[in-house]
């Protein structure tokens, strides 16, 4: 691989662009691996990734039923913070956000990561109390967070309406200053060129249509649209059709999917410094580095995998956004879309060993797994490699809902689940 | 949004009227405090997420708000019927056979364009 660097830029000036190569080869899948990792988004190629430079394991394939980066990762609002409550969450999340400081240094691949604050706004007594709460245990966990007045809060986001006589008054807010945004795309795009850089096989099109096993119930490999490809190791990294996956090596599991929407409006000139989020009116807002604003509305109430959700959805986000920042009432929407989101009940996800030997299963980000992806593909590798949980992701056992050791952040999320 | 057919009210009416309630024909312990631990997951967390056909509960909470059950296909999102809470499960057999655009929604893309046969004779016939 190349390494990119103003002196690359200026070698491939001098011979017209001549001499680039491609970022990811894509060779034809062989017979057997000794690891494969089922969906190219962005935990999988970050699975991948950290198999081949951490734990030296490179016969990796990494099977993906459409294109690269396609499904959640080039879907969601690319959102990062580690302001979890629980101590586990904040174990995993910040081990994240410590990987994505240094992420693009780490791939040779700018993923755009940008620390430009995720604010939490309260709007009633409850929330102040919540975010409070968050606030405290975050700092107890050595997790940046602060507590702003509402002025304080239009200091660091001007275009937010505080006014008293406001639909939702602002009454206080929480910041994360190490929170921020990074560029999807980029970041699928980095992993996959790390990995196949270091011989991992990135094979699109295919689809798994079936988890073979032996008859002492170990994976043997899986049927895909290419044909049987054999491996003794099979990490699911597939998101909302996880359940679909995990039916054929016979393991039902606890997830719902939900199809979760976004929009992005006309492209405008910087006015939108950080990321705002609103649990309570249930908006969340930033503006990308294109100029777009990049909203996140919620889930639909029911099971779905249409990658489409009901107008009325994004609609109530958009009113709230409306109250909240006067002077985006006038803007134009561009384009909105679905991506469909696998939920776990207690809303924290599963990273773990499954009842079936050598099926490992990393599922159930739910509405949230973006920020998690370097942190997720760090740890998910090392339970691969090892065939036995990093101390951060041993608490997210799929044992955890009959042990009843929920991680249950949907109770008390600082989040919009 | 989804229009949903309420079996009791025998009216279509927008989903902003309904509650989704999670898969039907759960069914929950008569003694609960028996249940071993690996039964109260399968009862309470384990869901089957299909992607197809499944069976669901909802209620008309803005409306007559009575629970019922329906049939829908997650990858089209349409209904194939909705019926009344104690009534059996429909069979699924006769419910695919009839799904409409999701019988094609797992068909290989050679297929994908058929177009069905007129029922009208065409022009020149008849």
């Amino acid at each position: 691989m190349r390494k990119y660097s103003v002196f690359a830029i200026a070698r491939e000036a001098m011979r017209g662009h001549k001499g680039w190569e491609e970022q990811w080869s894509s060779p034809e899948p062989k017979s057997e691996y000794d690891v494969i990792i089922v969906g190219a988004g962005g935990h999988g190629l970050a699975t991948a990734y950290y198999l081949a430079k951490e734990h030296g394991i490179t016969n990796v394939a990494v099977l993906e039923k459409g294109w690269l980066g396609g499904g959640n990762t080039g879907r969601n609002t690319t959102i990062i913070r580690s302001n979890y409550l629980y101590d586990e969450s904040a174990g995993i999340y910040d081990h994240a956000l410590k990987l994505w400081d240094g992420l693009s240094q780490d791939l040779n691949y700018n993923v755009m990561y940008s620390a430009r604050g995720v604010m939490m706004l309260a709007h009633n007594v409850h929330d102040v109390q919540v975010l409070k709460r968050h606030v405290h245990a975050n700092r107890l966990n050595g997790i940046d967070n602060e507590w702003l007045t509402p002025e304080q809060a239009r200091e660091f986001c001007p275009p937010l309406n505080i006014s008293a006589s406001a639909r939702y008054p602002v009454v206080g807010a929480s910041l994360q200053r190490r929170g921020g945004t990074a560029r999807h795309d980029a970041v699928a795009w980095g992993y996959a060129r790390g990995a196949s850089d270091r011989g991992v096989h990135i094979i699109q099109n295919c689809e798994v249509t079936g988890v073979r096993r032996t008859p002492d119930g170990r994976v043997s490999g899986v049927e895909t649209s290419k044909g049987f490809i054999g491996a003794k190791k099979v990490g699911v990294v597939a998101a909302g059709h996880t359940s679909v996956i995990m039916n054929m090596a016979g393991v039902r599991m606890p997830l719902e999917s939900y199809p979760l929407q976004a929009l992005v409006s006309e492209p405008v000139k910087p006015v939108f410094p950080c990321v705002v989020m609103s649990n309570t009116v249930h908006a969340y807002i930033s503006q990308s580095d294109k100029g777009e604003l990049v909203i996140g509305a919620g889930t639909d109430q029911y099971i779905s995998y249409s990658q489409t959700g009901g107008l009325h959805i994004i609609n109530h986000t958009l009113d709230a956004i409306c109250e909240m920042f006067p002077m985006f009432t006038r803007m134009k929407m561009l384009r909105s879309w679905g991506g469909i989101v696998d939920v776990t009940p207690d809303r924290s996800p599963i990273l773990a060993k499954t009842p079936v030997p050598g099926l490992y299963v990393n599922c159930g980000w739910g509405t949230g797994g973006f920020k998690a992806t370097p942190g997720s593909g760090n740890v998910f590798a090392h339970t691969i490699a090892r065939d036995e949980p990093h101390p951060i992701n041993a608490p997210f056992t799929i044992e955890r809902f009959r042990t009843g050791r929920l991680i249950d952040e949907a109770a008390a999320a600082a989040v919009a689940h | 949004m989804l229009l949903i057919h309420c079996p009791y009210c025998d009216e279509e009416r927008p989903e902003l009227e309904f509650r989704n309630a999670g898969e039907a024909h759960i069914a929950r312990s008569n003694n609960i405090a028996a249940e071993s631990d690996e039964d109260f997951e399968k009862f309470f967390f384990i869901r089957s997420n299909p992607k197809g056909v499944i069976f669901e509960r909802w209620r008309h909470i803005h409306g007559c708000a009575r629970f019922f059950n329906a049939a829908r296909d997650t990858i089209t999102d349409r209904f194939l019927l909705t019926y009344k809470a104690g009534e059996p499960k429909p069979d699924l057999t006769k419910l695919a056979a009839d799904a409409g655009p999701a019988a094609w929604a797992n068909r290989p893309p050679d297929q994908l364009n058929e177009k069905p046969k007129a029922k009208r004779p065409t022009k020149g016939e008849a």
